[in-house]
């Protein structure tokens, strides 16, 4: 049937309707159409590749989203290095530094998830999901702690306490360096970080929903790997998102003479 | 209403260049665009429905076609290139012998200063013939000088000179517009270049002016911002005297290097509104930031007084009438005479009413 | 992700009163308002969009009758300030730009016919597609509401310092709403850029997709890769105007250069967003109506993806004399020109289709003919525009304006209209009225060109855009580019309302009334939600027509044969 139908000559009217049955294998009316495929699929490999496509898109779109912010990251750093070694010693880099196992650590626990809902193990992809939680829930703690400290010493931008330090703009001043770009390096950190949080945080949501999925379709038998594997790749570009921000934020070489504070 | 014309007006020497290139340009265009409506239209008609033609096998492609029409359009389009390339390469180098006059924008208007010391708002008064480098700023958003009768346009941008020279080669009153939107009045931010031969523009720099030039006001500004105080040989702080500073190279303190930077225009504005940012080797941070205290214009006229330090001895690179007009260029003065790039210039239409 | 209510109910529940013993089909398998709000179908979506850019178009039709009504006389008497002016300019191109040009062909006849061509039952992701729509439209609203409120002034292109410092407009709100919409996009983009890959049936290679599914796949990937940049950039301009932080303004220590560099980044590629799908329609408009097979089918895909990578590159020649360093331009500008091959492969292969062909001229016929001479026009200008030394007096002229309007107006609405008329039986099941469609587009040839092309003069002599006033030399061509505009608003609004009408009172149209190939007219007219009865198995070339074939054949799309008839003479 399906055959001939494209080689009928042209103008044939192919009518949808009446004529098939719930058997016609492609056609996604109710039985016979496997339930873990949704109607506009006509079976599980190509829902797959579908669903990972689209994730893959997604994250292309991302890269080029943080792409344009690390632009304007890199070009007002190269013209003013020194005002971005300075702020940047006022991170932490310890915590930063402990964030970015956090991170690690959960990304591992997230390609054991997605192997074991290959593997059909429910009660284990929830367990590594919700250690993958645990971490980004400490990850946001952490950050926040910092964010707090930061606060205190004045260097968010958008607060009114906001005041670049003396001995920082004693030494800008001494080494050729407009002071605005002080304030410019915490502007594009707290927007970029802020932003990974923010896919931190939709991440940690989607996991918390994902659990819920995965302890529903094990009762029923359907399938959930999919959607495991398409949030573990989410959660990959959110971690490796995190991986250029830690050295281009915290780790920026502090600059020969000049004499680090801390 | 109907005074309207169909060409712009060419009143300076790129403007024959210009219009030649343009034409150039629409003439490949014009050639495109009837060529394919032409076919398209005679293909069309021919094999329209019905019409008793041939219709057997019709080519689905044809590699070489293909290949033809890539490579003949990609030849014309690099001679597009080329000539136009030429022509803004031209644009961007302006003659060693350029007149400069200061021009900052601001919502909504030109303000021109002459180094005579003449000021003018809205109008630009230039000498026929003289290459003239337009130096502008903006002191606020960004806005983009244009006179269509030379064929030259540049943005101003806030914060930075930039540049644009013309050599007009015609009397009378020409359009200046503000080509780059800047908010409510932006439509009206316009004026007219007046351009005189050189003998009325002289008199028009000495009529009604103080008989300050730029540079002595400069002068006087440096002592008002108390420049001088640090400055002047007898000043109590050590501060690097100015005298010979613009145009070389000044060491400036780099952490532990010395790095050495042209003093240029923007570097002289840089000095004066953001001093930390480059410290001469071997002296104290200890100039005082003028940022939001001195506007552009006036400093403008300090950084000319500082180049005029730096170029007492050496010749002025301003306008300089060296020659009697009246015995030199017969006609000059009157107002429809014409410069020719080639041959310099020659007499206008009431040349033979001159006494 | 399971959406079964849907197929399930197409296949089971029988309309107890429906008129006759029709089948159902996506337009009459259901009836309630929530069936259309909440629909995961995309040739319902389709429609939904075809409201949104409809009502966007009027809203930008608006503005640009009172620009135009403005520009009647030089002094300021329509408006009576040049803020209203201002803003009504800036409206026209946000309007225009993000809420009808970036969603019409594609979301409109990309999301209707991309499944019917590749022979899908629906979109990738049915969800996301409805979404992508819920938030162009919450965009939309948000902007209009923004208009409402006291509009913003800064040009559609938000150049910095003015956007972020000086103006005091609603500068934020409108940056959040545009930013939004770029989401829509980015969705819409992904969904098809997935669905080309994933679902197409079995035999439709790469190599026998339709031209229109190879448009909308090259524009896809520029909406993904593109457009968050420009949110970045937006984002940006809300920081600095928000916080006071120096991100553009170099009063604050920022580079106002940097921001016209991400905007162009994008909104280059998105004048190729902008005119790929339009290219789409042509091409099968085109083959269908010469009755041959379309020439050089792989050239015209290259070119399509050939456009849509090296847009990506030119973005500077916007910035000619932006102050952007000298050697820049001359490398942007040897850049911009390489557009122009691909883009005259594409021209002259359209040209080269008619060769030996059975040429018919019917409306969509019409209007992809226009298209070929004005995209022609529009895209030469475009390289006079790309030609520094030149572009230096025509910048920021009318001069660019008639180039854009050309490639956008006459390019790409010329192709949205052609494309509707074509489709349109497909659509609805009804025909359009033939002679008022002819009439449409003959008016909206003459309107445009007697609109745009006094405009190429005036930027010529050197009239600036963005003017509330001029000066009097500049009158006669500004009256000549208005009545034109009023030929053209009504050439607009004919097929607004026939269209409308034949709903009621045109003839059905059969299956295929074009007696085109392409899977999408081998189903009903309109078709069943589920597009096809079973999953077509593809085994010919794409644009398999014969020239002599039809000669014999009648030509008779308007119904006085009966689509029975039609069908077995192919
Ligand atoms: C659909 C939208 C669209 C399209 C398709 C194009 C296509 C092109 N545009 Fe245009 N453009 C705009 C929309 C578009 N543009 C807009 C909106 C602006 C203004 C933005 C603003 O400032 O507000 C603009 C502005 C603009 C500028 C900046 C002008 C200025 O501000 O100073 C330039 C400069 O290079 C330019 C160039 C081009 C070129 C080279 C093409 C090419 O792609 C054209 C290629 C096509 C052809 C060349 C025709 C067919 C080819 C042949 C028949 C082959 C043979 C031809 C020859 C050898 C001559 N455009
Ligand atoms: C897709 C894009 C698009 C489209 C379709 C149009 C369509 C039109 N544009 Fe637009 N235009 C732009 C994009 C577009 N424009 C952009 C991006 C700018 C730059 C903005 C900027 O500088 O920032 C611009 C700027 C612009 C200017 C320059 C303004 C200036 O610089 O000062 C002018 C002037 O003539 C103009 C005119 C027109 C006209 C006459 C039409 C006509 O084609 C429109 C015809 C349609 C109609 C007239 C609608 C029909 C309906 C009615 C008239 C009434 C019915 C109403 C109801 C029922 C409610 N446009
Ligand atoms: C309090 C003293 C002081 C005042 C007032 C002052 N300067 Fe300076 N100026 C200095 C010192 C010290 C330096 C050298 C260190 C440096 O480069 O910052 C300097 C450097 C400069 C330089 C760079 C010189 C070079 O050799 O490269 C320029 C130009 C300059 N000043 C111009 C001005 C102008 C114009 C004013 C007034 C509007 C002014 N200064 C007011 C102390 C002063
Ligand atoms: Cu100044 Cu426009
Ligand atoms: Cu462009």
């Amino acid at each position: 049937m399906s055959a001939e139908s494209a080689t009928l000559p042209v103008g044939t009217i192919v009518h949808g309707h009446g004529a098939e049955s719930s058997h016609g294998s492609h056609h996604g009316s109710g039985h016979g159409h496997d339930p873990n495929v949704a109607h506009q699929f006509d079976d599980a490999a190509q829902q797959h590749e579908s669903v990972l496509l689209g994730m893959w898109s997604f994250l292309a779109t991302e890269v080029l989203f943080f792409g344009g912010l690390f632009c304007a990251y890199l070009v007002y750093r190269t013209t003013s290095p020194l005002a971005f070694t300075l702020a940047s010693q006022h991170l932490n880099v310890i915590l930063g530094a402990v964030n970015t196992g956090v991170l690690l650590v959960s990304s591992l626990f997230i390609a054991l998830a997605v192997r074991e809902s290959q593997l059909g193990n429910g009660k284990r992809v929830n367990l590594y999901l919700l250690g993958t939680i645990l971490l980004g829930a400490v990850f946001l703690l952490i950050k926040g702690y910092e964010w707090t400290t930061d606060y205190h010493e004045g260097l968010i931008p958008f607060a009114k306490n906001f005041q670049i330090p003396e001995h920082n703009l004693d030494e800008m001043a001494h080494n050729a360096t407009p002071a605005g770009r002080f304030k410019l390096f915490w502007v594009l950190y707290f927007f970029m970080t802020g932003l990974h949080g923010i896919h931190v945080i939709i991440g940690l949501v989607m996991f918390g929903i994902v659990m819920y999925v995965v302890k529903k379709r094990t009762q029923t038998g359907k399938s959930y790997s999919n959607l495991v594997e398409v949030t573990g790749l989410y959660w990959h570009f959110v971690d490796i998102v995190w991986v250029f921000l830690y050295p281009l934020m915290y780790l920026i070489h502090p600059i020969t003479g000049g004499g680090g504070h801390h | 209403m109907w005074n309207f014309r169909l060409f712009p007006e060419q009143a300076s020497s790129f403007a024959g260049r210009y219009d030649f290139t343009f034409w150039f340009e629409v003439a490949i265009c014009l050639f495109f665009t009837f060529f394919v409506s032409l076919i398209t239209v005679v293909l069309a008609i021919r094999y329209r429905r019905g019409s008793k033609v041939n219709r057997v096998h019709p080519p689905t492609h044809s590699t070489i076609l293909e290949l033809v029409w890539s490579g003949v359009p990609f030849v014309i389009l690099m001679a597009m290139f080329a000539v136009s390339a030429v022509l803004f390469v031209e644009q961007y180098s302006s003659p060693a012998d350029a007149a400069v006059i200061d021009v900052v924008g601001k919502q909504w208007m030109w303000k021109a200063q002459h180094s005579a010391g003449k000021k003018e708002i809205n109008e630009l008064h230039v000498p026929l013939g003289q290459a003239t480098r337009l130096h502008m700023i903006s002191q606020d958003v960004i806005h983009s000088f244009f006179i269509p009768a030379f064929r030259v346009k540049q943005d101003v941008l806030p914060g930075r000179y930039t540049e644009l020279w013309f050599r007009p080669t015609k009397v009378g009153r020409f359009r200046i517009f503000c080509t780059e939107y800047c908010g409510t009045d932006h439509s009206a931010m316009g004026g007219y270049v007046e351009v005189l031969s050189p003998a009325d523009y002289e008199r028009w720099l000495e009529s009604g002016t103080t008989g300050v030039t730029q540079i002595e006001e400069g002068k006087k500004l440096f002592t008002q911002y108390h420049c001088a105080g640090c400055h002047n040989e007898n000043a109590t702080v050590r501060a690097p005297r100015l005298e010979g500073v613009y145009g070389k190279p000044v060491p400036i303190q780099h952490g532990e290097q010395v790095e050495f930077v042209k003093a240029d225009d923007r570097y002289i504005r840089d000095s004066i509104l953001l001093p930390k940012s480059q410290v001469v080797a071997g002296y104290q941070p200890l100039m005082p930031s003028y940022e939001g205290q001195i506007n552009e214009e006036d400093l403008l006229k300090i950084t000319a007084y500082i180049k005029s330090l730096a170029l007492k001895s050496e010749a002025l690179p301003t306008y300089v009438p060296e020659y009697d007009v009246d015995k030199d260029m017969p006609g000059a003065r009157g107002s429809e005479a014409e410069y020719d790039v080639d041959k310099g210039l020659k007499p206008g239409r009431e040349a033979g009413e001159k006494k | 992700m399971s959406t079964h209510v849907h197929s399930s109910s197409t296949a089971h529940s029988v309309a107890p009163n429906s008129s006759s013993d029709e089948p159902l089909n996506y337009l009459t398998n259901g009836h309630t308002v929530k069936s259309w709000l909440l629909t995961l179908d995309h040739k319902r979506i389709a429609l939904l969009y075809l409201a949104g850019v409809v009502f966007f178009f009027l809203v930008g039709g608006v503005m640009a009758s009172v620009i135009r009504m403005e520009l009647m006389t030089p002094g300021g008497d329509v408006l009576y300030s040049p803020d209203a002016y201002n803003r009504v300019f800036t409206v026209h191109g946000v309007v225009m730009i993000f809420f009808f040009l970036v969603p019409s062909v594609p979301g409109v006849l990309g999301n209707f016919l991309l499944p019917l061509m590749i022979g899908a039952r629906d979109l990738a992701f049915p969800k996301l597609n409805l979404l992508s729509w819920y938030i162009y439209i919450f965009g939309g609203v948000s902007a209009l509401l923004i208009v409402l409120l006291g509009g913003i002034d800064t040009g559609w292109t938000f150049y910095a310092p003015f956007s972020t410092t000086f103006s005091n407009s609603l500068v934020v709100p409108a940056a959040i709403a545009v930013f939004i919409t770029g989401f829509s996009s980015i969705l819409t983009g992904l969904n098809f850029v997935v669905t080309t890959h994933t679902m197409r049936a079995p035999g439709m290679t790469w190599g026998r997709l339709p031209l229109f599914v190879w448009a909308i796949y090259a524009t896809s990937l520029i909406m993904v890769l593109g457009t968050p940049v420009l949110a970045v950039a937006i984002a940006l301009i809300g920081v600095e105007r928000a916080f006071g932080v120096g991100i553009f303004d170099p009063a604050l220590g920022g580079d106002p250069i940097l921001f016209q560099h991400l905007f162009w980044f994008y909104s280059h590629p998105a004048v190729y967003i902008m005119l790929l799908p339009g290219m789409g329609v042509i091409n099968e408009i085109i083959p269908c109506f010469a009755r041959r097979p379309i020439f050089g089918y792989k050239a015209m895909a290259g070119a399509m993806l050939g456009i849509a990578v090296l847009g990506f590159v030119v973005w500077g020649h916007h910035m000619f004399v932006s102050g952007q360093s000298m050697y820049a331009g001359l490398v942007f500008s040897f850049l911009t020109f390489f557009v122009a091959v691909p883009s005259g492969i594409k021209v002259f292969n359209w040209t080269s289709t008619m060769y030996k062909g059975s040429v018919n001229f019917d409306t969509p016929m019409l209007y992809a003919i226009a298209f070929i001479g004005l995209f022609t026009i529009g895209g030469v200008t475009g390289l006079m525009l790309a030609s520094l030394g030149v572009d230096v007096h025509l910048h920021d002229t009318y001069f660019v304006v008639a180039h854009f309007h050309y490639v956008m107006v006459g390019g790409t609405v010329t192709a949205f209209l052609g494309g509707m008329h074509f489709w349109w039986p497909k659509m609805t099941g009804r025909m359009y009225p033939e002679i008022w469609g002819k009439l449409s587009a003959i008016v909206v040839f003459i309107g445009f060109n007697l609109t745009f092309f006094p405009q190429f003069l005036l930027g010529y002599l050197g009239m600036p855009r963005r003017y509330y006033e001029y000066p009097g030399e500049f009158q006669v061509l500004n009256v000549l580019s208005s009545a034109g505009a009023s030929i053209l608003a009504f050439g607009f609004l004919m097929p607004i309302v026939y269209f409308a009408l034949s709903l009621k009172f045109s003839p059905k149209a059969g299956p295929n009334p074009w007696r085109a190939t392409g899977l999408e007219w081998e189903t009903s007219s309109p078709p069943p939600t589920e597009n096809f009865a079973s999953t077509p198995v593809i085994t010919t070339e794409p644009y398999n027509y014969s020239p002599e074939d039809s000669e014999r054949a009648p030509w008779d799309p308007f119904g006085s044969t009966t689509p029975e008839e039609v069908a077995h003479v192919g």
